[in-house]
């Protein structure tokens, strides 16, 4: 049981999206955020005010998966989320202690299994 | 001749005056509120370019219109354009232009906002990709070409007004003009990358409300001011400003609930623009009871090719097709059915017995989109030749917020970093992390 976190652009989340769904992987939370990543800034004037954004706008993607789902997940955010330009965010994958379905009361592998799947 | 004198000759008339400075302000305001409209109708991302794009209108048109457009338009009575003696406003003062009873000066700035709004009409058929630039310098060259030929034709005494066709407020140059142009750039620029393949949704229906209640406000100087005078056909289209527009909304009401069992917000908006349009023509030839039922009829035609459209390929994005040249159409086409010389003093359609008025009215609807949609297709294949018309995927992708313009809707400042003008950077992005 991992929890796989992929930061995306918010363009592309809808390409995200839809490559979670071809990948069978249907539970998720999504947040906006905003980070910096290496990518080029952008410069914005506001009448005489010129200013460095720092910070781009992200998409957060939070998928908790079993095990066997762990590459498919992986594959699917790099294939939705890809344009190849640097900015494309990055994915990490960390461990699971435990997984509680607050519904059911069902935990670990059960809970993260999409009642539909 | 100076003001004093011609005051001092009654030939112009102060009610009337005072009444057209208003509208002509009113008609302004709506440009700005078209940009709210539309604003809200495409993605946060890119608002400010959508805004713009009306922004750009009045800054382009008001100056074409002033140095040839208004003389296209408005000089001589040439059966397919007008002359070039009011070229650079030579010749428009204060004296009232031949029959009318306001000063020619005036005269010009009321036409001009009609120009305005109808270049910024256009615009969104092409939002969210087209490059700001050139849809400047086709904004300047339709306002020219297209716009001036077609006001020409059917308010300056060209052929459709000398043939008997009736168009009170702006059926051809504004409405039929702006939509089938509209179909005709959307086909030229192409559609938005992710068109049909994600749904790409109106980020704030309030702006979308409060836009076309803005545009409704500002159509009662539209109309109201297309008698040119505080007279009986003034008064009448103004008030049937008023009456159409409301029963386009309720059928708007019937045919959401009919089809999805709610009344929704941005249908409200639309129908607003729809029944706006649809009077635009007839406002001031038609009788307030059948003003109403253009309202009712004015709804069904557009409401069908809204919901048409987006299951085309055609990615005419805001449907200015369906709200102003459909609209357009329906309305043309209702004069030469129930124009009322009892209410109009001009002329009576087929059911009061003069056929002939519909024969003239269903030559306005054919030839000005003929027009309007096959110079527009053309113009922009020129200028397409000349630069790129639309924007790379790329920076579709970003928005054309802070692609063309270097701003956004709704910046945060999280992570802004002044840029000092004495540190000498800031021209340029600059990396802070080599990506290698």
């Amino acid at each position: 049981m991992k929890l796989v976190i992929g930061i995306v652009r918010p363009e592309k989340a809808n390409d995200v999206l839809e490559t979670l769904f071809r990948a069978q992987v249907r539970g998720f939370s999504i947040t906006r955020v905003q980070g910096h990543g290496g990518e080029l800034e952008r410069v914005e004037t506001y009448r005489g005010t010129t200013v460095k954004m720092g910070l781009s706008d992200k998409v957060r993607f939070e998928i908790a998966v079993s095990d066997p789902f762990v590459e498919p997940t992986i594959k699917a955010l790099c294939e939705g989320g890809r344009t190849g330009e640097v900015g494309d965010g990055k994915i990490f994958v960390l461990p699971l202690e435990r997984v509680v379905r607050i519904r059911s009361g069902e935990t670990d592998d059960l809970a993260v299994t999409p009642v539909s799947a | 001749m100076d003001i004093l004198t011609v005051f001092a000759q009654g030939k112009v008339d102060t009610g009337d005056t005072a009444w057209m400075l208003a509208a002509t302000a009113f008609v302004l305001l709506m440009t700005p509120a078209l940009g709210l409209f539309y604003g809200g109708l495409v993605r946060s991302k890119n608002t400010l370019n959508t805004f713009m794009m009306c922004i750009g209108a009045i800054a382009v048109a008001a100056v074409t219109w002033a140095l040839v457009g208004y003389s296209l338009a408005f000089d001589g009575t040439g059966d397919l354009i007008g002359g070039l003696g009011h070229a650079f406003l030579r010749g428009v003062a204060f004296a009232p232009r031949e029959g009318s009873t306001i000063p020619h000066l005036l005269f010009m700035a009321f036409q001009a906002t009609f120009c305005i709004i109808t270049v910024a009409l256009i615009s969104g058929a092409v939002v969210e990709r087209m490059r700001f630039s050139a849809y400047l310098v086709f904004a300047a060259l339709w306002s020219i070409l297209v716009y001036a030929v077609l006001a020409h034709w059917a308010f300056g005494g060209g052929w459709l007004i000398e043939g008997g066709t009736l168009d009170f407020a702006g059926g051809v140059p504004v409405e039929m003009g702006s939509g089938f142009s509209a179909l005709a750039a959307a086909l030229v620029v192409g559609g938005r990358k992710d068109y049909g393949r994600q749904a790409l949704l109106p980020h704030n229906a309030v702006y979308a409300l409060l836009g076309a209640g803005l545009l409704w406000f500002g159509w009662f100087g539209f109309n109201g001011g297309s008698g040119f005078s505080t007279g009986k056909p003034g008064v009448l289209a103004f008030t049937n400003t008023l009456l159409t527009p409301a029963c386009t909304l309720i059928v708007w009401f019937v045919l959401d609930l009919l089809r999805g069992r709610r009344v929704t917000a941005i249908g409200a908006a639309t129908a607003v623009i729809v029944g706006c349009v649809g009077i635009t023509p007839a406002g001031g030839f038609v009788s307030p009871g059948w003003a109403m039922v253009l309202g009712v009829v004015v709804a069904l035609p557009c409401y069908a090719v809204i919901v048409l459209r987006p299951r085309t390929r055609v990615d005419e994005t805001l449907d200015v097709l369906a709200a102003h040249g459909v609209a357009g159409f329906t309305g043309i086409l209702f004069i030469g059915f129930f124009a009322q010389k009892a209410w109009n003093g001009v002329s009576d359609g087929l059911v009061y017995g003069n056929a002939a008025q519909l024969g003239d009215q269903a030559l306005a609807a054919l030839v000005a989109p003929l027009y309007a949609f096959g110079m527009t297709f053309a113009l922009l294949k020129v200028i397409g030749l000349l630069m790129p018309l639309r924007s790379t995927e790329r920076e579709e992708a970003l928005g054309m917020d802070v692609i063309h313009h270097g701003e956004e809707a709704y910046v945060t400042g999280e992570g802004a970093i002044l840029v000092v003008p004495e540190a000498g950077d800031g021209e340029i992005e600059v990396p802070v992390a080599d990506p290698v």
